[in-house]
């Protein structure tokens, strides 16, 4: 068999995986709890693909933070860092998109600088969560994935902390930040219900993260020390110290990126509960794109349509939100075995990797 | 005291040469499962036996991804606590209704240890527990005793360290690591269950809170060894306490800064335990078979 129609097989077989998964793992819950399936499914449906309207003021407007989280996990996990902080990393991006916004007024700068400049914080403020962990690797050796978790909740804390203190609005009666003036709104696209205009900026960031790891020196270096860190210093001479805490701050970095624009974009506030987990569903996401930033793409929109339509379905058929982690969960799993039939750990498949891979 | 329970279950996994991440999901759903088994069943035995189920089933689809499939440990674990997190929210919704309305359940009373109980600062806050805490204080002796002395401990030990070898040696590592994954998850269950049997008397989602990590953590700080590992969780708690003693004294600091302190102090303890310590060789690897 050519290795084309290899790569045809194994990818019809994570398809059918993931839609075996989805639609079983929401059939049984359904019929488990006593919930009308077809209702249920119908909801499912028309909260997510059901008009143009719901598609992209729903759906794609969800797939925008999906779209960035889900590169940032994408990258780090190529250089072989778990970076389970996209959370806290996002949190952090917000509240510092946030901070920048409310203390710009419009008049005095020009709008396009300020919503630059709030973004531009959002990404640094990211990074920043994420070089706690990325010195703590480094420096102690500390597994990323417990102390990005932890992280995770500290963030949480700390915007908690910044709506109930300095960042809370005017008359300190609610938990939420003043509202941003309507001139530093991300303008939405037209034609196009309330998608804005951060989805361009996703989409930019993803196919420029897929172009780095295809064409690049520095995605061939992430790729390499994620890969084997072992061969890619002796036989690479890549530094992969260097190059680990570097993906890792790019990951935190637009982790914090999709912060600042569900901020601008959509909230236009930072308050508690700015982000349903989107830092954690970013890991389903990138993992269902087998960590292709340009998959990613189209798994984010898969996402995000499945988190709008669970939202209708909650609101149409009383069918639990929460349902949609199962599901991931399902789907994560369902990726994993699928891949791991392919018995890597017998074969070293550097080679797969290393070349710019086409597919 | 659900931190103690949890961190030795992870510790028997680690030293099985695993890593179990899920570790969360399984206090997760051990608590939910309480929380069901002492509602429907009614009764704190009938709670924590539902809770213990409940951590075995998590860590039965851990053992499936990773010893059958082989899955990667840290990507199946972290799967399997969002599946948790799912599973608990969307039941507890459909169960007990979306608001979750503050349901009430009787929580195990503590017990008070004859003689032991009226020492000076230590003894209310040791001997003066629910049973179950006691039962964590004869589960560290016995696992250290275990792991030291038995054929099974030694057996344990080596699959943790060099499989490959230990398997030359006769040792069936697959299932001897099912096993570890099993009572990691039921230990996991129980410490969920402590959550709302013994403290809580109630369930939210969520409510594990990164006990679970927090758990691995203590793992690494106790340095993979049962007293090790039972001083640590004993840090924990206290430190934990000191929060509410902080707020108390009537700091004035938000009170944000106490709830980060478990965290922050996990981070640190990770920071100054590594290094010194050293994990089991095979941490985290696949036994390589030829298949």
């Amino acid at each position: 068999m050519s290795a084309a129609m290899r790569e045809a097989y194994r990818e019809l077989a994570v398809v059918a995986a993931v839609v075996v998964a989805i639609g079983g793992a929401a059939a049984l819950l359904l019929l488990a709890m006593g919930f009308p399936i077809a209702g249920g499914l119908t909801a499912l449906w028309t909260g997510s693909f059901g008009s143009w309207y719901v598609f992209t003021s729903a759906s794609l407007v969800r797939a925008v933070p999906l779209m960035l989280t889900g590169a940032a996990v994408a990258l780090a996990f190529r250089g072989g860092v778990l970076n389970i902080g996209g959370e806290g990393q996002l949190l952090v991006g917000a509240a510092a998109a946030a901070a920048v916004a409310l203390a710009m007024p419009s008049a005095t700068v020009t709008v396009p600088l300020v919503i630059a400049a709030a973004l531009l914080a959002a990404a640094l403020g990211g990074a920043l969560w994420a070089s706690v962990a990325a010195y703590l690797r480094a420096r102690y050796g500390v597994l990323e994935v417990i102390s990005t978790i932890m992280l995770n909740f500290v963030a949480l804390h700390l915007v908690s902390y910044l709506v109930r203190g300095p960042l809370q609005e005017p008359t300190h009666v609610y938990p939420q930040s003043a509202t941003i003036v309507d001139a530093l709104h991300l303008p939405r696209l037209p034609g196009a219900g309330r998608l804005h205009s951060g989805f361009v900026v996703a989409l930019t960031v993803a196919v420029a993260a897929g172009w780095m790891l295809r064409r690049t020196a520095a995605g061939f270096r992430l790729v390499a020390a994620g890969e084997n860190p072992a061969a890619a210093t002796s036989a690479g001479g890549i530094d992969v110290r260097v190059t680990t805490a570097r993906v890792f701050l790019l990951s935190g970095a637009l982790a914090g990126l999709a912060g600042g624009v569900e901020v601008l974009g959509v909230t236009f506030a930072l308050y508690e509960n700015i982000s349903p987990g989107y830092g954690y569903t970013a890991i389903a996401v990138a993992l269902l794109a087998r960590l292709d930033p340009w998959r990613v793409v189209a798994t984010a929109v898969l996402f995000g349509a499945l988190e709008a339509g669970a939202g209708a379905m909650q609101r149409d058929a009383g069918v639990p939100s929460t349902l949609v982690s199962v599901i991931e969960a399902a789907l994560i799993l369902a990726v994993v075995a699928t891949q791991s039939f392919r018995s890597r750990r017998q074969r070293p498949d550097v080679g797969e990797h290393v070349q710019p891979v086409d597919a | 005291m659900p931190l103690g329970l949890a961190a030795l279950g992870e510790l028997l996994v680690e030293r099985a040469g695993l890593i179990n991440i899920g570790l969360e999901g399984a206090i997760l759903a051990g608590a939910f499962g309480a929380l069901v088994g002492a509602s429907t069943a009614g009764g704190i035995g009938a709670g924590f036996a539902a809770a213990a189920l409940a951590g075995l089933v998590i860590a039965m689809l851990f053992a499936l991804c990773v010893i059958w499939i082989r899955a990667d440990q840290i990507i199946a674990g972290t799967a399997l606590t969002l599946l948790s997190v799912g599973a608990t929210g969307t039941l507890y919704r459909a169960l007990f209704g979306s608001s979750g309305a503050a349901l009430r359940i009787p929580t195990s009373e503590p017990v008070a240890i004859p003689g032991v109980a009226t020492l000076p600062v230590v003894g209310a806050a040791l001997f003066s527990q629910p049973p179950i805490t006691y039962f964590l204080y004869l589960l560290a002796p016995a696992l250290a005793w275990w792991l030291a002395r038995t054929h099974a401990g030694l057996a344990l030990r080596a699959i943790g360290e060099r499989p490959e070898a230990a398997e030359a040696a006769g040792i069936a590592v697959d299932r001897l690591r099912v096993l570890a994954i099993l009572s990691g998850g039921v230990l996991g269950g129980l410490a969920g269950g402590t959550l709302v049997l013994a403290q809580a008397g109630t369930f939210a989602e969520g409510m594990s809170a990164g006990r679970g990590f927090i758990a691995i953590a203590i793992v690494v700080l106790g340095r993979w060894t049962p007293y090790g590992v039972a001083a640590g969780a004993l840090l924990f708690g206290a430190a934990s306490a000191l929060q509410y003693a902080f707020q108390a004294m009537g700091w004035n600091a938000p009170y944000q800064v106490f709830l980060v302190v478990p965290y922050a102090l996990t981070l640190a303890a990770l920071a100054g335990a590594v290094g010194r310590a050293r994990a089991p060789a095979a941490l985290g690897r696949a036994l390589e078979t030829r298949r």
